[in-house]
């Protein structure tokens, strides 16, 4: 009988369930109080621009990502042993190869995108590549990999477009007169307009808040998977310290060409701020470690 | 992967399918009667070394197995340029289905160890009296079989035609892997 090393996190699994439905719930909320606040012509037109931004943003990431990032596209004969490495983790993992690109910048950092497994591109940073040797750079490959089988583009967006409809609400209460103007039934207390104001203000904070968890959480999960495809987790582990003390010395005018694209980044490219605990995009690094060595703990553990 | 592992990013590590294996004697047999091809003997299966002792005890156990027979040349064990290990088992041609045993001893040893995930191919070359070699692979995870023919003395070249004609020959016999680009070039496989 074929054993498995492979421990499932259940505690990981809860607390990411959990942080979705409450964005889910959020999002419903939202929709239920508009419906019941603003007259019901505005409805459903609030919620058919909010879903196709939502839509457009998860079907075009891969080329706006790419493009954000100055990445290109590599044939397997430009770089072959970046092809090479990934061919060979996707057929471990039984999932279909995706595009590979390089972005020229000096920022070790890689990402991967795409709104589905078979339309999904993987891009290394030049600076990656300079720093890594082979065995590292595979493991920030797979962990990416897992990026993708986890869908992770398309679950991050789903779960954004709470946040979306109530930044776009934001910014359309700001000009009260489209939603109050004209409006006969404006009888008594505050006009709908700050109502609407104030309630997708909240429903923004708290999205984005559950976000960032949410986002953390699946940075954990695409590193534990990582772990167990290469069966190296040492090589993550010092990947993770080489990257992340590298982007700490970076200078800070470096870094803010690249805030837009942190969330799909292997590691942040801004520095610890206050609060940043419940703001950042990625788990610390302590607790990435830690979860690495509860992994190479099972690995070794003789039968 | 299905929904809900979507959901929760979860991805169990694939198993590997080791049964298809025991399809190549016969195929052997009909590469012979098609294309001239014989074995050689030689066998390999190349997989993850897992990190830490659990592993190592494994692999040790596992070419301990293999060289148990003494008649047998030892077992070859090397890693390649990408990090992988290859464990090379070299038999009497004749005895092919000593061969496939001997490559399933070594996946069933992983696999009830629990490193049946880190399985990544495994490789069976063939070679005419005009000096071609064609490298029959299969990818443990596909459960798929694809041939690999080094053009010789041209560098890394492959004989496109050569494998297409040993895919041809082997439809209906193996499964084959229909996806082109899951062909992955072994170069410098031990054995081929």
């Amino acid at each position: 009988m074929a054993r498995t090393r492979f421990v499932g996190d259940t505690g990981l699994t809860a607390r990411m369930t959990a942080v979705l439905f409450l964005l889910g719930g959020l999002f419903v909320g939202l929709i239920a109080i508009l419906i019941a606040v603003l007259p019901l012509q505005w409805a459903p037109f609030i919620a058919v621009i909010g879903l196709g931004l939502v839509w457009f943003q998860w079907y075009n990431s891969d080329t706006v990502a790419m493009k954000a990032m100055r990445a290109r596209e590599v044939s397997p004969q430009e770089a072959p042993e970046l092809h090479e490495m990934i061919g060979r983790l996707c057929a471990l993992a039984d999932m279909p190869k995706p595009r590979v690109g390089i972005a020229d910048t000096d920022l070790p950092n890689a990402f991967a995108t795409g709104r589905s497994p078979k339309r999904s591109v993987v891009v290394v940073t030049t600076g990656i590549l300079r720093r890594l040797d082979a065995e590292e750079l595979e493991a920030v490959l797979a962990h990416e990999l897992s990026h993708v089988a986890h869908r992770d583009v398309l679950v991050m967006t789903v779960a954004s477009s709470a946040g979306i409809i109530a930044a776009m609400l934001t910014r359309g209460a700001q000009y009260g007169a489209i939603f109050g103007g004209g409006r006969r039934d404006n009888n008594n207390g505050a006009p709908v307009w700050l109502i609407v104001l104030v309630i997708s203000l909240v429903t923004y904070a708290i999205s984005f808040l559950l976000l960032r968890l949410l986002s953390r959480y699946r940075e954990l999960s695409a590193d534990r998977a990582a772990a167990y495809l290469t069966m190296k987790p040492h090589a993550l582990a010092s990947a993770l310290q080489k990257i992340t003390g590298e982007i700490n010395r970076i200078p800070d005018r470096d870094l803010r060409a690249s805030q837009a694209m942190n969330a799909f980044f292997i590691a942040p490219a801004v520095r610890g701020v206050s609060l940043r605990t419940l703001t950042s995009t990625h788990p610390s690094l302590e607790q990435r470690l830690e979860q690495l060595a509860r992994i190479q703990a099972e690995l070794n553990r003789p039968a | 992967m299905g929904f809900w592992d979507v959901i929760t990013g979860r991805t169990r590590p694939k198993q590997a399918n080791l049964d298809a294996l025991f399809g190549i004697p016969s195929a052997a047999i009909t590469l012979q009667a098609s294309l001239g091809l014989e074995p050689t003997g030689n066998g390999a299966v190349c997989y993850r070394a897992a990190e830490g002792p659990a592993f190592r005890q494994t692999q040790d156990d596992v070419v301990a197995l293999l060289d148990a027979d003494p008649e047998a040349p030892p077992v070859e064990v090397t890693r390649d340029e990408y990090g992988y290990t290859w464990l090379l088992n070299r038999h009497d041609p004749a005895d092919i289905s000593g061969l496939v045993t001997d490559l399933h001893a070594v996946n069933t040893s992983l696999e009830a160890q629990g490193f049946g995930p880190g399985l990544l191919c495994s490789l069976v070359p063939f070679a005419d009296a005009g000096g071609r070699t064609v490298g029959l692979v299969y990818l443990y995870k596909q459960g798929t079989f694809y041939p690999f023919a080094p053009k010789p003395g041209a560098g890394r070249q492959r004989d496109n035609l050569l494998e297409i004609q040993v895919r041809d020959a082997l439809a209906g016999e193996l499964p084959l892997e229909e996806d082109l680009s899951r062909w992955l070039a072994v170069w410098g496989a031990p054995g081929l």
